[in-house]
C-alpha cells in the first residue's frame, strides 16, 4: 500500500488533497519515529493529575460497605447509627438508586448498591460520605445488615447443573448466562477424514489487571445542578450513558472527564458502582465527593480474565493441513454480566484468523457464580482459546514429524481473505513474524537439541484492531475528532479518547501533526471530556489507534485543505504543489517559496473565517450476518509470533523464562518507541499469566479472595523479567491510519502457549493448564501420561447449533432462516 | 439517604485527635504543616501539602509506588508517619526538575518510553536516584536488584533499566551539570 492510500476522505480529490498525497509519498516526518510522547514530561515530573490527585474545597470522602457473604437475600439495612456518627454527612442504600445498569444492553444486571440480593463477597450494599476517609470508614462498622443466606455456587461445573436458586433472574437458563453454538462447514465430516485427531482439554485460570492506580472518582454538582464526574475510567462515553440512566438525568446534564488512567488493561472499562454512588452523593449533599478504592477493593471489583475450561478437537491431514476444529468453552463469569456475552463469543471468534481452518464449530457457555465478576482483560476472551490452539499445533507438529514453525507457515490464512466464520482479513504479516523469531532465536538449531531441562517453544496469535460494532446498536461514528487552528500556529485537538498509558494522546497528536506539518509541541490535546470532545467509544478492543487515527487524519486533511486553498493563491502555486512541513507551507518545486504555518493560517482565517474542522470514523461493514456475527469482525487484524527459551528445574518444578523473541505485525508504527513499549509490556503480562497470576477463592469461607494484595497475588518483578528481542513487521493495512494496526493486546497472546510448548521441549511434559506452577510441572513429571490436565468438561447441553455455510461452500454470510429473530445485540 | 448531622460537625474541644504542628523539610525547603499525628508521610505530602506527585498503589508497603527519599535513602512513604519525618530531608518527584529543565533520570525516562501510564514512575525515579548517588555506574544486575521492590504493570521494566543506564551515562559524561 502506498502512503497515499492511507489518507481517508470520500470526496473527489481536489488539487490540495493531491498535494497531501504527494507529501505523504515523500516520506513521513513523524510517523514511525520515536519522539517523546506528548504527555511524557508531565508523567516524569509527577504533574499528571490522576483521579485521586484531584480535590475540591469542602470535599467529602466516600466509602462503600461491601457484602461479606457470597449469596444472600438482603432483609434489612439499618443505617441509623452510622448517620448519627459525627462527621457523617450522608448514608446511601440501594433504595436510593433503583435503576439497573451494565456495560452491555443485554446485561443490565447491576445496581449502584444492592437492592434485593448480594451475589458475591464484595458486592456493595451501602455508602457513606463523611468529612474525612476515616470517619467514613468508621461509619461502615455502624451499619447493620441482615442477610438471609442462600446457597452459593463457585464452580461452573456446579452452576451448569442449576441446583441452586439462580443468581440472576435472567439468562439462558438458571445459572447459564449465555449458551452459544455455531458451525461453519461440516466439522464432523472434516474430523472423520483426518489422519490425525487431537482431542484434549485445557484450563485457563482467571487473573486480574492489577493496574498500579487504584480506581478513584470525584463527583461535583455544579451550581446549576449539572453533575461533573472525574474518574479513572477507560470508557467515559459508556460511563456517561450509565450514570445518566441511573441518576435519571439527561446526558446533557452529566459530564464525564476521564483522567489519565494509571494503567487500565480492561479493568476500568465497566461503569462501576462507586462511580455512580459518588455522583448521587454529590447530588444529595451538594458537595464534592471523592472515593478511592483500597487495593483489596480493586481485587474484588475485578472484571478480569474469565477462567475458561476448554476442549479442542482438531483434525489434521498427514501433510499437516488442518481439516477442522471443534472448540468448546465453559466460562466462569462470576456474579454479573459485565462484558461476558461478548467474552463468550470471543472465546470462539479468532481461532480462524491465523491458519486456514476449513470447517469450524464453536460451543460456548458462560455461567454465573458467586465470585467477583469477570470481564475484559487485555486480549479479551482470546488468550484462553489461543493457549489451547497453539498447544494443539505443537502436538500435531510432533505427531506428524513436521517442524512447528513449518506447520504454521504452510497454512497461513491468506491476506485479504475471508475466514470460515466470515471474518474479513486485511494485511497479514504472520509469515514474516514467524520467520523473524525463528531466525533470531536459532530455533532450528535449538528445538529438541537443548540439554535436558532447557527448552524452546513457539506460538503465534492474532488480535482485532477495534471491534467492528459498538456496544449498543447505533449507526453513528465510533470515533470523532475536532480541530481548531490558532492564528499563532497552534492546533487544538479534541477527542473522546482516553490515555491509559498506551499513548493514545500521542497517536492522536502525531496523526494531526504529520498532516499539518507542525511539531508535536504545537498541538494541544483535549481528551476524554464528554462536554467538550466528540465521542470516542473508549480504550478497549485495541480500537483507538485505528479509529481515532483515521478520524484525526480526516479532520486534519480538511483543515489542511482550507489553509492550502488560501496559501496556494498567496504564493501563486497550484494546491497540489504545496507541502506542509517543518512549520511551513511551501512549494515542493521551490522550497524557498513559502510562508510559515501561522501566516498561512492567519491568511486562511481572513478569507474563510475561524478554521475548525471535524473528522470521524466508522468501521466498514462486515461480511458475516449470522446470529453472533457481531463479535470478531474488525477493520484489521494484527499478528504476533513468539519464541521463548526456558529452564525447567525437575527437582522443584520451577520454570524460568530466560529469553523471549517476539515479532509483531504492526502494519505501520505511528510511534515506534510506544509500539515496542506495548510489546514489552505484553510480554511481561503474558509471563505473569503463564507462570504465576491467579484469582483464587476460598469456597469454604464464602468465596473470599485468597490473596487480595499486591504481595500475595504474585506478579512478575524486575527479577522475573527476561531479556526480550522485539521485531516489528511493517505490512500496512488499507484500513489503518497510515496503515497502522494495534499493538496493545495482541503481543500478549503467544506468550502463554509458547512457554507451555517450551516446557514440553525442555522436560517432555504437557501442562495444559495455567498458571504453569511448579506443582503442576511436578505433577506432570510424576504421571505416566506426562501431562497435567483439568477434569473432564461437563456436558454443555448444547441443543441447537446455528449452521452457517462457509464461503467455500457457497455461503453468503447468513444463517439459514431458523424462524427466530436475530435482534439480539452480541456486539462486544 | 439521610443527612445525618450538621455539616462537618466534628467535636473539637475534647477531641483527642489534635493536629500536630511541625516543620517538614521537603525538597530543600522548610514547610510549616499541621496534620493529625497518625497520618503517614504519604498522606501528609499528598493531602496536607498538595504534593500529589507521590502516588500509592497499596498503602501497605507492597508496591514501591510511594517511594520518596528520606535523608537520601528510598523509603516507602505509606509506612512512615509524617511525624517520623520531622527533622529529616525529604525528597519527592516535584523536587527533581530544576530551573534548567528535567533531571537526567526524568529526561531518560521520557526519551526512552520508561513511563507509560506514569503512575509508578515517581517511585522508580527516586529509587533510581538513590542508586545512582551510591553507584554512579551500576551494572544491569545491580539495577534489577535495586528496583525489584517497585512494581510496574505497564512497561515490563526493560525501558526503565535502559533509562537508568542512559541517565548514569549522562551524569558521568564530561561536562554533565548534575
Ligand atoms: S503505596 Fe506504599 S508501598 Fe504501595
Ligand atoms: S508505567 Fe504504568 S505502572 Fe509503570
Amino acid at each position: 500500500m502506498s502512503a497515499a492510500d492511507a489518507s481517508k476522505g470520500d470526496a473527489p480529490r481536489t488539487p490540495e488533497a493531491e498535494g497531501l498525497a504527494e507529501q505523504l509519498r515523500e516520506g513521513y516526518r513523524l510517523i514511525g519515529r520515536s519522539p517523546v510522547k506528548v504527555d511524557g514530561p508531565a508523567k516524569v515530573t509527577g504533574a499528571t493529575r490522576f483521579a485521586d490527585d484531584l480535590s475540591l474545597p469542602r470535599m467529602l470522602h466516600a466509602k462503600l460497605l461491601r457484602s461479606h457473604v457470597a449469596h444472600a437475600r438482603l432483609v434489612r439495612i439499618d443505617t441509623s447509627a452510622a448517620e448519627a456518627l459525627p462527621g457523617v454527612v450522608a448514608v446511601l442504600t440501594g433504595e436510593a438508586l433503583p435503576t439497573s445498569f451494565g456495560i452491555l444492553p443485554v446485561s443490565q444486571d447491576e445496581h449502584a448498591l444492592c437492592r434485593d440480593k448480594v451475589r458475591f463477597v464484595g458486592d456493595p450494599v451501602a455508602a457513606v460520605a463523611a468529612v474525612d476517609e476515616e470517619t467514613a470508614f468508621e461509619a461502615l462498622s455502624h451499619i447493620r445488615v441482615e442477610y438471609e443466606p442462600l446457597d452459593p455456587v463457585f464452580e461452573p461445573a456446579e452452576a451448569i447443573k442449576n441446583e441452586i436458586e439462580p443468581i440472576h433472574d435472567y439468562g439462558d437458563d438458571g445459572n447459564v448466562h449465555k449458551r452459544v453454538s455455531m458451525e461453519f462447514g461440516n466439522v464432523a465430516a472434516a474430523l472423520d477424514e483426518s489422519d490425525l485427531l487431537l482431542d484434549h482439554e485445557f484450563f485457563y485460570e482467571g487473573n486480574t489487571h492489577l493496574p498500579m492506580e487504584q480506581h478513584a472518582t470525584l463527583a461535583w454538582q455544579e451550581p446549576d445542578g449539572r453533575i461533573t464526574i472525574w474518574s479513572s475510567t477507560q470508557t467515559p462515553h459508556y460511563l456517561h450513558r450509565a450514570t445518566s440512566k441511573v441518576l435519571g438525568l439527561s446526558p446533557s446534564r452529566v459530564r464525564i472527564i476521564a483522567c489519565p488512567n494509571g494503567g487500565g488493561f480492561g479493568g476500568k472499562s465497566d461503569p462501576f458502582n462507586h462511580e455512580i454512588v459518588v455522583a448521587e452523593l454529590a447530588r444529595r449533599t451538594n458537595r464534592p465527593v471523592k472515593i478511592c478504592l483500597t487495593r483489596e477493593e480493586v481485587f474484588y471489583c475485578h472484571r478480569g480474565r474469565h477462567p475458561v475450561h476448554m476442549r479442542a478437537t482438531m483434525g489434521f491431514r498427514k501433510d499437516g493441513r488442518i481439516t477442522g476444529l471443534h472448540f468448546r468453552t465453559l466460562l466462569d463469569g462470576g456474579a454479573y454480566g459485565s462484558y461476558g456475552v461478548a467474552s463468550t463469543y470471543y472465546t470462539g471468534a479468532l481461532q480462524t484468523v491465523t491458519y486456514e481452518i476449513p470447517a469450524y464449530r464453536f460451543d460456548g457457555v458462560r455461567t454465573f457464580t458467586n465470585k467477583p465478576p469477570c470481564g475484559p482483560k487485555r486480549g479479551h476472551g482470546t488468550p484462553q482459546p489461543r493457549f489451547a490452539l497453539e498447544i494443539q499445533m505443537d502436538r500435531a507438529a510432533e505427531a506428524l514429524g513436521i517442524d512447528p514453525a513449518d506447520l504454521r507457515l504452510m497454512q497461513l490464512q491468506p491476506a485479504h481473505g475471508i475466514t470460515a466464520n466470515w471474518l474479513r482479513i486485511g494485511s497479514m504479516g504472520l509469515g514474516p513474524c514467524i520467520e523473524k523469531v525463528v531466525e533470531g532465536s536459532g530455533w532450528r538449531e535449538k528445538r529438541g537439541k537443548l540439554p535436558r531441562g532447557r527448552g524452546i517453544g513457539l506460538a503465534c496469535s492474532s488480535y482485532i484492531c477495534g471491534a467492528g460494532l459498538p456496544i449498543y446498536w447505533n449507526a453513528m461514528p465510533h470515533s470523532g475528532v475536532t480541530l481548531k487552528l490558532d492564528r499563532g500556529g497552534g492546533v487544538a485537538v479534541f477527542c473522546g479518547e482516553t490515555d491509559i498509558g498506551q499513548g493514545s494522546d500521542t497517536v492522536l497528536a502525531t496523526c494531526v501533526a504529520e498532516i499539518l506539518g507542525v511539531d508535536l509541541t504545537d498541538i494541544r490535546v483535549t481528551a476524554a471530556d464528554t462536554d467538550l470532545t466528540p465521542v470516542d467509544l473508549g480504550s478497549y478492543s485495541s480500537r483507538v489507534t485505528l479509529m481515532v487515527g483515521n478520524a484525526a487524519i480526516q479532520a486534519a486533511e480538511r483543515a489542511r485543505e482550507i489553509v492550502a486553498r488560501t496559501a496556494g493563491k498567496t504564493l501563486g502555486v497550484p494546491g497540489n504543489r504545496l507541502r506542509f512541513a517543518e512549520g511551513r507551507v511551501f512549494d515542493v518545486q521551490d522550497p524557498d517559496r513559502g510562508i510559515t504555518f501561522s501566516e498561512a493560517v492567519s491568511q486562511a482565517e481572513a478569507e474563510h473565517g475561524t478554521i475548525a474542522t471535524a473528522g470521524s470514523y466508522t468501521p466498514p461493514p462486515t461480511p458475516g450476518r449470522y446470529r453472533g456475527a457481531g463479535v470478531g469482525p474488525s477493520p484489521a487484524y494484527s499478528y504476533s509470533a513468539a519464541v521463548v527459551e526456558v529452564d525447567v528445574d525437575e527437582e522443584t518444578g520451577v520454570v524460568t523464562v530466560d529469553k523471549v523473541w517476539i515479532a509483531h505485525d504492526i502494519g505501520q508504527s505511528i510511534n515506534e518507541m510506544l509500539v515496542i513499549g506495548q510489546v514489552e509490556g505484553s510480554v511481561y503480562m503474558g509471563l505473569g499469566e503463564a507462570l504465576m497470576e491467579e484469582m483464587t477463592y476460598r469456597p469454604n469461607r464464602f468465596g473470599v479472595h485468597k490473596i487480595p494484595s499486591l504481595l500475595d497475588y504474585k506478579s512478575p518483578t524486575t527479577k522475573e523479567m527476561p531479556e526480550v528481542v522485539t521485531y516489528l513487521v511493517t505490512d500496512p493495512d488499507p484500513n489503518g491510519p497510515f496503515g497502522a494496526k494495534e499493538v496493545g493486546q495482541g503481543p500478549l497472546l503467544p506468550m502463554m502457549p509458547a512457554i507451555a510448548n517450551a516446557v514440553y521441549d525442555a522436560v517432555g511434559v504437557r501442562v495444559d493448564m495455567t498458571p504453569i506452577t511448579p506443582e503442576r510441572v511436578l505433577k506432570a513429571l510424576e504421571r505416566e501420561d506426562r501431562r497435567c490436565a483439568p477434569k473432564p468438561l461437563p456436558d454443555l447441553r448444547i441443543e441447537d447449533t446455528v449452521r452457517i455455510k462457509t464461503l467455500a461452500e457457497g455461503g453468503d454470510g447468513t444463517s439459514p432462516r431458523t424462524g427466530r429473530p436475530t435482534k439480539e445485540s452480541t456486539a462486544p | 439517604m439521610t443527612v445525618a448531622s450538621e455539616d462537618g460537625a466534628r467535636p473539637t474541644a475534647d477531641d483527642p485527635r489534635r493536629k500536630a504542628h511541625v516543620i517538614l523539610r521537603v525538597n530543600g525547603e522548610d514547610h510549616e504543616v499541621a496534620f493529625l499525628p497518625h497520618k503517614t508521610l504519604l498522606e501528609v505530602l499528598r493531602e496536607d501539602m498538595g504534593l500529589t506527585g507521590t502516588k500509592h498503589g497499596c498503602e501497605l508497603g507492597e508496591c514501591g509506588t510511594c517511594t520518596v527519599l528520606v535523608d537520601g535513602e528510598p523509603q516507602l512513604s505509606c509506612l512512615l508517619l509524617g511525624l517520623q519525618s520531622v527533622g529529616r530531608d525529604i525528597e519527592t518527584v516535584e523536587g527533581m526538575a530544576g530551573a534548567d529543565g528535567l533531571h537526567p533520570l526524568q529526561q531518560a525516562f521520557a526519551e526512552l518510553g520508561a513511563a507509560q501510564c506514569g503512575y509508578c514512575t515517581p517511585g522508580f525515579l527516586l529509587t533510581a536516584e538513590a542508586l545512582l548517588r551510591n553507584d554512579p555506574q551500576p551494572s544491569r544486575e545491580r539495577i534489577v536488584e535495586e528496583l525489584s521492590g517497585n512494581l510496574c504493570r505497564c512497561t515490563g521494566y526493560l525501558k526503565i533499566y535502559e533509562a537508568v543506564e542512559q541517565a548514569a551515562a549522562a551524569r558521568t559524561a564530561p561536562g554533565a551539570g548534575r
